[in-house]
């Protein structure tokens, strides 16, 4: 665990980089995160961000499919928003942990 | 009279049901277990279907064959369970009353999930090894199998038997070469994941593994949808592999009658403890096996660990008492590599698999995330302890709590 700034504020992040503390999060936060990755938020984005911190809020266990089945945005949808990373990157910018594959 | 109920006989509800009906008292409890079909199979053996080295007759037996003579068994399919009434509908309207309930309805394969799995291609050029019917075809196309492009494909997680897919293409690799033309068939080991396993030091010892036998390794490919004409498989950020024989591992998702009870997760799998196996909704329901959604390999060693915690756990909670004993994830795995040899993985919610020796530190005899022959012998006797050992609900002598004895942290 490290102690980072972003966007002026110090935040707790784990060893890859995500928010330990999904309190410490705010819009800005996810902006500067986001251009770290190459992505310029739009609404569309934080509709998908918000509705991953909403169920990371009430415990739900998050997969792509759940999230393309949540009416917010379809699979092909989130990985236009989020290239590469539609679950990771859109993690790391909701502020909330890195999604676990349990296998 | 009280009521135990378990929903499922597979893997772990026959286990439960020896274990528990050995225990209660016959005049206080009366035991009753319900499942769709009669036939029990022994799934770790589908792996070996397609490649000749078991028939169907090695992989089934009957249910009945498992349960304790004086057992309630009801054939029907389950409806749904109202937990607030401790009720269990079945198909047809019977109601089944309950003081506990134990579900095991464990988890099956959805390929209607995909888009193009099940079409023209279905059993031609497609095919699972996840179910009896599918193996079998399987091996019937590759009989006449001359060479191409043979592709495993993983599409979506959780899924049972996490390493069935590696050691499916690690025995092909030795089936073709057998054959003769392993130098005409490219196999291609296609996953969602960012490698071939999830955890770090597994992840790097299988991957050498695949690279060894020249196995082409597709990673995070998110499958989309399967072109039947052209014969190619879609990922969401459109790239693409082609194909002559697919091999998937269709979505897995626990049961409908799941999702009608209301107690699911997107998935299907029961929202339960992680630690207690109770319920997160009902102090008198347990779950135990591939039907629960917590954290860890969905396999039967899995089930016989877990098997030992709810053991205790429930008749804690049918005298009144705390539930003391706790689950840790525990998983045990051997993985089929080819040619006689094998691998093992041992760990648990917090311990990736290591390598060292198992169970005895030092001495083994298995290597733990080495390629050994003793290894190999260790799945050829899983088939036996099945069927003689964990389906009757006897103990083995390998504690439930995973060890770190004999590991090593790399
Ligand atoms: C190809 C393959 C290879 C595998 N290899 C290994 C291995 O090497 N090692 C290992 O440990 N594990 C392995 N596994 C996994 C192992 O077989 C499962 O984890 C185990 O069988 C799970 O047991 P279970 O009781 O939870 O589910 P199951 O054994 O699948 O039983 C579930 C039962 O519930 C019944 N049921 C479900 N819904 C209903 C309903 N609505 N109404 C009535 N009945 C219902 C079903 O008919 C079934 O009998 C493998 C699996 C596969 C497919």
């Amino acid at each position: 665990m490290a102690v980072k700034t972003i966007a002026g504020v110090q935040v707790n992040v784990s060893d890859d980089g995500y928010l330990e503390d999904m309190d410490q999060w705010n819009e800005d936060i996810a902006k500067e995160i986001a251009s770290g990755l190459g992505i310029e938020l739009t609404d569309e984005h934080f509709k998908v961000l918000n509705y991953l911190r909403e169920k990371t809020k009430e415990g739900a266990s998050l997969s792509i499919r759940s999230v393309g089945k949540s009416g917010i945005v379809d699979v092909k949808g989130l990985y236009k928003l989020f290239p590469k990373g539609p679950l990771k990157f859109s993690s790391k910018i909701a502020g909330i942990p890195k999604p676990t594959s349990c296998i | 009279m009280k009521k135990l109920l378990i929903l499922g006989a597979g893997t772990a509800g026959t286990m439960m049901l020896n274990k528990l009906y050995n225990e209660l008292e016959r005049e206080e409890w009366e035991i009753t277990i319900v499942d769709q079909f009669k036939t029990h199979y022994y799934q770790p053996g589908f792996l070996f279907i397609p490649f000749g080295i078991y028939s169907k007759q090695d992989v089934i037996k009957p249910k009945y064959d498992f349960f304790p003579p004086g057992a309630n068994v009801i054939f029907s399919p389950i409806d749904k369970i109202v937990g607030e009434e401790n009720k269990v509908y079945l198909e047809g309207g019977k109601v089944l009353n309950y003081d506990f309930l134990i579900i095991a309805t464990g988890t099956q394969t959805r390929p209607g999930e995909t888009e193009g799995l099940k079409d023209k291609l279905w059993y031609k050029d497609i095919f699972d090894f996840y179910t009896v019917e599918g193996a079998m075809a399987l091996h019937q196309r590759f009989k006449d199998f001359e060479g191409g492009d043979l592709v495993m494909c993983i599409p979506e997680v959780p899924y049972k038997c996490p390493v069935a897919p590696l050691e499916f293409v690690f025995l092909a690799d030795a089936y073709f070469t057998g054959k003769g033309i392993r130098d005409k068939v490219n196999i291609k080991f296609v996953t969602l994941m960012s490698g071939v396993f999830t955890k770090p030091v597994a992840t790097k010892v299988l991957g050498g593994i695949m690279e060894e036998k020249n196995i082409e390794v597709i990673s995070d490919f998110y499958l989309s949808h399967i072109d039947n004409e052209n014969k190619k498989i879609f990922s969401y950020d459109e790239r693409e592999v082609s194909f002559d024989i697919l091999t998937i591992v269709p979505v897995n998702m626990g049961s409908e009658m799941v999702a009608r009870s209301g107690m699911g997760d997107d998935m299907n799998f029961v929202k339960t403890d992680k630690y207690t196996l109770q319920s997160e909704q009902f102090e008198n329901i347990f779950v135990i096996g591939d039907a629960a959604n917590f954290p860890t390999s969905k396999a039967g060693s899995v089930a016989h660990f877990a098997g030992e915690i709810l053991f205790e756990n429930i008749l804690s909670a049918m005298e009144g008492r705390p539930l003391q004993a706790k689950f840790d994830g525990h998983a045990n795995c051997y993985i089929e590599t080819g040619f006689g040899k094998g691998a093992l993985i041992d760990f648990n919610y917090d311990t990736e698999p290591l390598p060292g020796t198992f169970p005895l530190p030092g001495i083994g005899p298995f290597g733990l995330l080495k390629n050994t022959k003793m290894n190999h012998y260790g799945k050829v006797m899983f088939r036996w302890i099945y069927w003689h050992i964990l389906l009757k609900g006897k103990e083995l002598p390998i504690e439930a709590d995973m060890s770190m004895a004999g590991k090593k942290r790399v």
